[in-house]
């Protein structure tokens, strides 16, 4: 195996990096305007006492004591970088360096109040980019604000409610497959919708029939991935959209899984009215430890005056900023995570069309491939990006602890609950035949494994089974909270 | 070794790609597609492929069309100095291609760094329990409003928020309270300062949040905090305070002020103006640790009884609990919050101080230094302030603002006869060019 984060220490040797804190706490002592006895590590603020704290005690560290300590750290982080990592629905993808290159220029740094005329490049490159997201999605319009998935999910909800409303239309629910990502159900409720769920028919897809019975004058949308959470294209998307316009709902696309139809399907085409885009999956910006992301958001022209303002059109100096005409308003306090938005841009102007399209074909072979070398049953198929793997009688969270101890991160484990003990698996296109091969013989060794190897594993990695029930029944949340 | 496809990133060699497609038994990669003829798609966006080096040439041409300006512009959102350490280490592949923590076992040292981050808000703050973070000072406004509708949803629906207060973030509120019943109401100020007794008028037992900024958006340091909060108290209303970590390093600590919320842009460490982009920062009391938003890292053993760390309480998450979550917010700021952890460590108690102080009189410098000049007094506000404040100005302040951009500097337009003035950490050179530029303009 390529990866072993044990390989670094010896055997005798008890692996602890201990925090900032135990390293040398200072206290600095504040000293208002009006405090008299000054001692001598005090710092002067001008400003009344009573404005002032009295004191600040934190960790006073060098910079290279810092580098180490952090360098130590980040070697305790598995990461794309260091191994394969098929976390079902996240797509993990290799992020391209150059790309941090781009983002980093400082003429991408300026400050969002500038004065339009004096943000041209920036507003050029917003521009472009919407043009860019709207043609991948079949879309008509796009706001790039949304800082992330989720966010753009509740953006869409909010564009959804604003459309109804302006028809005089109130309704009262969305619905949701049940294997849809937890976020859809969460983003549907922040908006305040009461979320109706759908439950998947026998083949793992919508069941036409379960949808026509919760189809009503209430629902405002149905929120939908495709393909789903299982890797399945729900074949009857032309059907489910006609079903959901002919109750005056509209169609709403989950872009987690766009991944898998770059250059071969556009969620317009299929009838979507909103769509989301994981700019941070999808176009391969990194993940960043758990972010930032960007959920730019798409829709068609009849709901584009809805978008959160401002959006960015041409005009007679270039290009401007502008408030679409019964725009729901804000959901980031300025333009959402643009560093983000940078990436994204440069990653689809270096594929392009055919680079896309190449993309989308190898993450589903992969998916397939590794799908046919796994010998864990996958009970859905034909699946396209990722397959969902049960563990059968094996528990799946002790599978993925086991397959640490091979040396490569494990799937997402059970979910979506549909299938038991599941193992839910996406490669990406980034990954060569011989690291599939690794991966499906880490699967493979833990298939033949016994229940008391799966539930003392991992046993190779920097850190061993960690006890998740302690953690939260004895909540200790910041190093002043631990015990002494 | 050839490889003929598309995506520079795929590794497939085309003997690799046949292999594979022969082991699964299928001539084509379009034939894994399981996509109906009414919806494919031919494959034609209309995007040229473009080497690296053309991508980055065009990416650096059209930002070049950005003007070169000396910005003197906040507003609840700064460029920052950041140190060499921050953007070295945060680079590092490890930290910034890994994903969020759900194998603890193999994410110790990006756990840590949370918890890390976690620990220097809570000493910040006073508060007993911070975030891992949320999208910015906005949002995290929003997810305050929630997370008051939840802890006091019996008693009543309104939200009381000061009149300065940026439209952006107000906005972003709004949204966040469409779904609830919660509707929010506009307090007055005084002189740049909560009106106190204005505010002790508006306030009922209906009230569920009271919210309040220090530095407000103009910049001022709010003298009565303390009153605020017992307002707040006085009718079992949330106090929620708006700050950043830089301006808490001097100010008074919020817990001791009577805050059950301390939430803002953390981005003022760790990041530099990056167009908006933003670290919201999220603390609160330990007995609202079940209704908290976001993520949680916590200390645990692992099995061979040595300290680990591990994401926790995520049946809070919507992951687990779906429509019933705390919060929709699934990917959030993780690495914009390892920045500022580094940032702070960096600087350490001293240097935060310090930075703040800097802030404090390089802002009142600033504010003598416009004052002098004919046309233009400032501040507006009597006040103390940090970072930015307001001046007034006998032109037209659009007038102004257009005539200082032609000369280089971006400053705001707040009113009519009102510019707004952030120092933050600019050069000394760059602001007695500034003050030079004044001059010229309100002469000329």
């Amino acid at each position: 195996m390529t990866f072993d984060q044990a390989r670094w220490r010896r055997d005798d040797e008890p692996v602890y990096e201990p925090l900032l804190s135990e390293k040398d706490e200072t206290t600095v002592t504040i000293d208002g305007d009006d405090t008299e006895s000054a001692d001598d590590s005090a710092v002067d603020v001008p400003l009344p006492d009573h404005l002032t704290r009295d004191e600040l005690s934190l960790p006073e560290l060098s910079e290279p004591e810092l580098a180490r300590h952090y360098t130590r750290l980040s070697q305790m982080t598995y990461a794309i970088d260091t191994g394969p990592y098929p976390l079902g629905s996240c797509t993990m993808k290799y992020n391209p360096k150059f790309t941090e290159d781009v983002a980093a220029l400082g003429d991408a740094a300026i400050h969002p109040d500038r004065p339009e005329r004096r943000k041209q490049g920036t507003l050029e490159l917003q521009y472009r980019l919407q043009d860019y997201l709207a043609r991948i999605g079949g879309m008509d319009a796009v706001s790039l604000q949304p800082p992330a998935g989720a966010a753009g999910e509740f953006t869409g909800i909010l564009v959804a409610k604003a459309y109804h409303e302006a028809r005089g239309d109130d309704r009262s629910e969305v619905i949701i497959p049940e294997s849809a990502h937890g976020t859809n159900f969460a983003s549907a409720a922040l908006g305040g919708y009461d979320v109706v769920s759908l439950p998947g028919g026998e083949d793992g897809r919508v069941d036409l029939d379960a949808l026509e019975s919760a189809l009503s004058e209430e629902t405002a949308a149905l929120m939908l991935t495709n393909p789903n959470t299982l890797g399945l294209f729900e074949r009857d998307i032309e059907e489910i959209a006609a079903m959901v316009h002919d109750v005056g709902g509209l169609l709403y696309y989950d872009g987690a899984n766009l991944n898998a139809l770059l250059g071969r399907a556009r969620p317009g085409d299929m009838g979507f009215d909103i769509m989301h885009y994981n700019v941070h999956k999808t176009f391969a910006t990194p993940h960043g430890g758990g972010g930032p992301g960007a959920g730019p958001v798409g829709v068609v022209d009849e709901l584009a005056e809805f978008l959160p303002a401002p959006r960015v059109r041409r005009s007679e100096m270039g290009y401007e900023e502008f408030r679409p005409e019964q725009s729901i308003g804000k959901v980031h306090g300025f333009s959402g995570n643009w560093l983000v938005l940078v990436k994204a841009y440069a990653y689809i102007a270096r594929l392009g069309d055919e680079g896309l399209a190449d993309a989308s074909a190898k993450a589903v072979l992969n998916a397939n491939y590794l799908g046919e070398q796994v010998e864990y049953e996958v009970p859905y198929g034909p699946f396209h990006h990722e397959f969902v793997a049960s563990a059968g009688e094996q528990d799946a969270a002790d599978v993925a602890k086991r397959m640490l101890d091979y040396g490569v991160h494990p799937p997402t484990t059970k979910w979506p609950e549909i299938v038991g003990e599941a193992l839910m698996t996406e490669p990406t296109e980034i990954e060569s035949k011989d690291t599939l091969d690794q991966l499906a013989q880490a699967f493979n060794a833990v298939i033949d494994e016994d229940d008391e190897t799966l539930a003392s594993a991992p046993e190779r990695t920097a850190a061993r089974l960690i006890d998740q029930t302690s953690a939260a029944r004895n909540l200790r949340l910041s190093w002043q909270a631990l015990d002494e | 070794m050839t490889r003929s496809g598309g995506s520079p990133y795929a590794p497939h060699t085309d003997a690799e790609t046949a292999a594979m497609l022969a082991d699964i038994g299928v001539e084509a990669e379009a034939d894994l597609f399981d996509i109906p003829e009414g919806v494919g798609f031919d494959g034609a966006f209309g995007i040229d492929s473009r080497s690296e080096r053309e991508v980055r040439t065009e990416v650096e041409r059209m930002l070049g069309r950005n003007d070169d300006m000396v910005e003197l512009l906040g507003r609840g959102h700064y460029d920052t100095y950041v140190p060499s350490l921050v953007d070295h280490l945060s680079q590092r592949a490890e930290f910034l291609t890994s994903y969020t923590q759900y194998q603890p076992e193999v994410s110790q040292g990006f756990l840590q760094v949370l918890f890390e981050y976690q620990s220097m808000l809570a000493e910040l703050t006073g508060l007993g329990v911070a975030n891992c973070s949320m999208y910015d000072a906005a949002t995290a406004l929003g997810e305050t409003a929630t997370l008051a509708d939840r802890i006091r949803s019996t008693t009543g629906q309104r939200v009381l928020v000061p009149a300065h207060l940026r439209s952006g973030k107000r906005g972003v509120l709004d949204n966040y309270v469409a779904g609830t019943d919660l509707h929010v109401e506009t307090y007055p100020m005084d002189d740049g300062c909560v009106d106190v007794d204005a505010l002790a008028e508006l306030a009922e037992d209906d009230v569920v949040l009271v919210y309040a900024e220090s530095p407000t958006v103009r910049g001022v340091i709010e003298e009565r905090l303390d009153s605020i909060a017992e307002i707040a108290d006085d009718h079992d209303a949330l106090f929620a305070l708006g700050s950043d970590p830089v301006s808490l390093s001097v100010l008074e600590e919020p817990a001791s002020v009577g805050a059950d919320v301390v939430i803002g842009d953390a981005s003022v460490l760790g990041l530099p103006a990056s167009y908006g982009m933003g670290l919201g920062m999220f603390a609160t009391r330990e007995e609202y640790v079940r209704q908290v938003p976001g993520r949680l890292v916590g200390a645990s053993e692992d099995a061979a009884e040595r300290r680990a760390y591990t994401l926790t309480l995520q049946t809070r998450e919507q992951h687990i609990r779906q429509e019933r979550a705390t919060s929709n917010i699934c990917t959030n700021q993780a690495w914009v919050a390892l920045r500022a952890a580094i940032h702070a460590a960096w600087l350490g108690p001293s240097g935060l101080v310090e930075t703040a102080r800097d802030s404090i009189t390089r802002t009142s410098r600033l504010a003598d230094a416009v004052d002098e000049l004919s046309g233009i007094d400032g501040p507006v506000h009597e006040r103390h302030h940090i970072r930015e404040f307001v001046a007034r100005t006998e032109r037209p302040a659009a007038d102004l603002v257009d005539a200082l951009a032609d000369r280089g500097y971006a400053v705001h337009g707040v009113d009519d006869h009102e510019i707004q003035l952030c120092v933050n950490d600019l050069a000394e050179d760059d602001l007695d060019g500034f003050v030079a530029a004044v001059a010229e303009v309100i002469e000329g």
